[in-house]
Formats: structure tokens, sequence, C-alpha cells
């Protein structure tokens, strides 16, 4: 894990004019590539002209105060927010060189690539079994289901919990167990980057703790987004840290994204310091 | 009670004072006058089904189930209002049934929240309390003489079904919004299509709440007699409908034919047996369809 966090992810994006909080390009290939993100809901303006870029194979974390808009931007990967009638998504999110948040994308092929586990453990009120190979089946994925099922089921470290019982409902699981549940589901739709919104805030310490080994093993494999209002989460798990805060008008705007020992131990910005420190939020 | 059961006085700490004391009272009143409303409807209930099945039970018979009406008291049945029941039920609930979901499933997952769906909305919520006896006129002015279907089991059935549609809609619009939005973002999540979410998952959640909706709907369905006197069930008819484009009537007209006889056995006995029969048909077609939202519920939450 130290090797990982250790490695140096630092550089300026060649073709952003130089704003400092938005340098946080590396050395890695960039999978995801935000520019001048605003959200609306409504009338209100939630988040304010966010660009950060998103490493390949690193988990990346966005935190800060609550009502920042972490999750808003979040949401905003995977096209969410559509679901939300009120919400009005403007900006450019890079992916492979498609605007995602062009209208012409169709939000359903976003969401097959970009998969997502919520705040709060949501299995279907399915069996174990029948929550992984929904999103296999749906999106007509040729694969044999059952190998698939185990192989997502062993990537998110449940299969020997639950290889006996895998006809039982998920919602009998552990909480923890169902949030590993909720991650093998998103797995099995092979996507590129997940998206995990505040996974282990309805979690105990121990469950906390298999999540985020669970997280640095399948970074290998894909790239990580994390939001998380636990900081020192954001210290353990992930290699680049964008910091969101907001300001006067009370807009989500991003402070600094920085590799993740920079941020914490060298904050550029003075309100990241005083965040990390515990003065504010 | 507690208190009262310590010594007043002797733990000054528990002694009751003036104030809450009267707080207690008004208290105590309020349970009684909100017992006192509850034991009304059973009162009324009750007082009901005794008069009912005290004149009814001694004429319920076999061959008042399977007789037709007749002008003699001793032979007279309910057979054919009994088919024309069956006929118009099943067919106002195979009509209501799928439009009603159909239009909630839109109203919920489908149409923007504009200025026009809502005002769609009120309009829906207005037609679930319009008298039955205007569905009754509609229903005789659109299909019986517009459509020309004349004065059959047809025309009868859906008249009920767009009787019945406001309070499926509604019912089947609550039961979907209790959906909760973490099923939804869970099957979006994994790339669903609207229509996936909704066929996997939005349904099979909503369906018990859906189906109590269309019961309520339906019951009320076979009791009313206002529309379907005026679309023409026939008050004397000697057969059952041989088909949805046959003559027809039904229970309740029935059992108003009885009740506007001269003879006190119509009046005060073939009419009750006629209430309690109408009952029964009520509380089968109830609880299969509670039997079957029990068995769907129960397989929707493995």
């Amino acid at each position: 894990m130290s090797t990982v966090l250790a490695r140096p992810v630092v550089g300026t994006r060649p073709n952003v004019p130089d704003r400092s909080a938005h340098a946080a390009s590396t050395d890695t290939p960039v999978i995801i590539d935000i520019q001048d993100l605003d959200v609306f809901y409504g009338d209100f303006h939630a988040v304010a002209d966010v660009s950060f870029s998103v490493p390949r194979n690193r988990v990346t974390a966005l935190i800060g105060p609550s009502g920042c808009g972490k999750s808003t931007v979040l949401r905003s990967i995977n096209r969410m927010n559509d679901l939300i009638e009120s919400a009005r998504v403007e900006g450019e999110i890079l992916y492979h060189g498609v605007n995602l948040n062009d209208r012409q994308v169709d939000p359903v092929e976003v969401r097959r690539r970009i998969g997502m586990v919520f705040q709060k453990a949501n299995p279907f009120p399915k069996s174990i079994y029948d929550n992984v190979a929904w999103g296999v089946k749906i999106n007509g994925l040729k694969v044999n289901v059952d190998e698939h099922v185990e192989k997502c089921l062993r990537q998110a470290a449940l299969w020997d919990e639950v290889k006996d019982k895998l006809k039982d409902s998920g919602l009998a699981l552990s909480g923890g167990q169902q949030q590993r549940l909720c991650i093998a589901r998103a797995l099995a739709i092979n996507p590129d980057i997940i998206l995990m919104d505040e996974p282990c805030s309805a979690l105990d310490p121990i469950s906390t703790l298999k999540i985020e080994d669970l997280m640095r093993q399948l970074v290998a494999d894909y790239s990580i987004i994390i939001v998380t209002h636990n900081m020192q989460q954001a210290a353990r798990v992930s290699d680049q840290t964008v910091f969101f805060s907001l300001n006067e008008k009370r807009q989500g705007v991003l402070v600094e994204a920085s590799p993740t020992t920079e941020l914490f131990t060298n904050p550029r910005d003075k309100r990241t310091e005083d965040y990390i420190t515990g003065r504010f939020g | 009670m507690s208190a009262e059961a310590t010594q007043p006085g002797s733990v000054p700490f528990l002694s009751t004072s003036r104030q809450l004391r009267h707080r207690q009272i008004r208290g105590q009143v309020m349970r009684l006058l909100f017992l006192a409303a509850t034991s009304v409807g059973i009162l009324a209930l009750v007082v009901l089904l005794w008069t009912v099945l005290d004149r009814g039970v001694p004429w319920l018979s076999w061959h008042l189930i399977t007789n037709m009406p007749s002008r003699k008291p001793a032979e007279a049945g309910l057979n054919s209002a009994l088919w024309g029941t069956i006929w118009v039920i099943s067919l106002t609930a195979i009509i209501a049934f799928p439009i009603g979901v159909g239009a909630a499933i839109f109203l919920e997952e489908y149409a923007p929240k504009t200025r026009w769906t809502k005002a769609l909305q009120v309009n829906i919520s207005n037609l679930a309390g319009v008298p039955s006896v205007v569905y009754g006129l509609l229903g005789l002015g659109v299909f019986v003489q517009f459509m020309n279907l004349g004065r059959v089991v047809l025309a009868g059935a859906l008249t009920m079904a767009l009787l019945s549609l406001p309070v499926i809609i509604i019912s089947s619009q609550e039961a979907i919004r209790a959906v909760p939005l973490s099923l939804r973002q869970a099957a979006y999540g994994v790339g669903a299509t609207r229509w996936q979410v909704v066929r996997h998952h939005v349904l099979p959640a909503a369906f018990p709440g859906i189906l109590t909706g269309t019961i309520l709907a339906v019951s009320r369905a076979i009791g009313e007699t206002a529309p379907v006197l005026v679309v023409g069930a026939s008050a004397y008819i000697a057969h059952r409908p041989a088909g949805f484009l046959d003559g027809y009537t039904v229970l309740p007209m029935q059992i108003y034919g009885w009740t506007q006889r001269s003879q006190d056995e119509f009046k005060n006995g073939l009419a009750p047996a006629g209430i309690i029969v109408l009952l029964a048909v009520l509380l089968l077609m109830n609880s299969f369809a509670i039997i079957l939202r029990q068995r769907l519920s129960k397989r929707s939450q493995l």
C-alpha cells in the first residue's frame, strides 16, 4: 500500500491554463478528465467550475465538508443526476475523448462502463446470485453467468462467506457483506471505473477495513473514485485527493487536487490546511 | 395510573401536580371520544349484518343460487344476476387493471413533472370523487348509444372500468412512489434501461400495493347499482349472459328489484338473502386477491 502511495503523481496538465487547483494530472494515463463542471438544482448553483482529472488504476478520493458538492460531482460522472429532474449539469466529462455529459451520449451506456456503489448498501430484494447476475443478464454480456458470478464475488472478497447460500436473499447478509455484494454487483458488468459514494459511512470499523483493503486490490483492474467524509480513509486508500469546499455564495468549488500524501502533508491551499487540521468543517 | 398508586404527597417528586392532572384528564377524554367514533362504525356494521342475516339466512338455499328470477318467491333465484355480476366484474378488472397500472407507471416513471401533468393529476383525483351515476350517464352516451353497443355486458363493464380507473391509478401511483429510490438507483447503476428498472424492480415491489388498490376499486364496482341501472342492466332477465355482447343483470339490480316488490317474501326475505350472496361474492373475490398479493409479496421479499 505504501508503495502505491509513494508513487509520484505530479505534473501539470498541458492543455489547461495554469490554475494551481487543477494541477492534478499524473504520470499514469488519465481516464476521466472533468473540465469546468457546473451543476444546478433548479435555480441553485450547487457546484461551480470544477475541473480535475482522474488517473487510471488509481483511487481518487473526493473530500470536503457536508454540502460541498462532492457527491453531486461523483453522480455527474455516471449521469446519475439525470434521475433528478431539477438537476442540470454543464461542462465536459471526457472519457476516452468522449464527453459523457453530452446529451447525445446514452446514460445507460455510461453507467454500464462506470459502475456505482452507494452510501447505504442497497442490494436488490433478490438472491445473492441474482444480485450479481442481474446486471449481466440485462446487459446481455456474453459470459458464463455462473463462473462470472463466482469471479465477481471472489473479487469482492465475499465468495467464501456466501458460496453455500447463493440462493439466499441478499438482504439477509450483514451490512458489511451487503456492501461487498453491492461491489460485486458493480463489478459484474465489467466496468472501467467504479464510483463509491461514502461506501463505509454506515459500516463498523472492521467492515470498513475490509472494504478499504478491497479497494486497494481492485485498483489493479479498475479506476476508483470515492467520496468520503472520513479524512483518514482518504489518506489510507487514495492515491489522489480532491478537496472541495464552499465559496462565499455557498457553491461547491474545488480547492485543491493533489497526490494524497502531498495534500495531507503539504497542502497548497490555506483552506485545505484548515480542513485537514480540523480547524474547519 | 402509577402516580395514583403511590401515596399522594408521600414522595414530593411523584405527587401529580394539578396542571399535569388536567392534561391527563384531557388525554383520557380524547381517548374516549376516539373509541366512541370507532364504535359508531362497528355498531352500524353489526346492526346491518344482523338485520340482513336475521332476515336473509332462512331464505338461503341452493336453488336461490341456481334458479332464475320468478314471480313466485319460493322459486325465485338470482342465478342470472350472479353470473351477470361475475361477467361484468371480471371484464371490468381485465379492462381497468392494465389501463390503470399503465397510466400510473407513465405518470410516475416517465412523465416529466410539468404543469400539464400536475393538472392531469388533480383531474384524476377529482374523477375519483365523481358520483357513480355520472359514470353511468357517460357510459350510456358513449358505449350504449354512440358506440352502439346496446345494453350489454361489455357496455356495463366499460362503464365500471371508467368508474374504477381513478382509484386504481391513484393507489398504483402511491405504491410505485413508495418503492425506495435506492432500489431504482441500484438498478440504474448497473446500466438498466428505464423499462428494465420498472419491469424487474419497481413493479414487483409495488405490486402488492397495486393489487390492494385494484381490489378496493373493483369491490366498489361490485356493489354499484346506479351506473348499471343507467347503462341498462335489465330488471328482469331469466338467462345467464351468453357472452359479453349479451343482455345482463347484476346482483345489486336484482336485490333492488326485489325490494320494490309488494310481497313481503321478496322485500324482507329474498332481498336480504341476495345481499348475503353479494357479500359472499365480494369476500370471495377479496380473499382471492389477498392470497395472490401475499404470495407475490413473499416472492419479492426474497
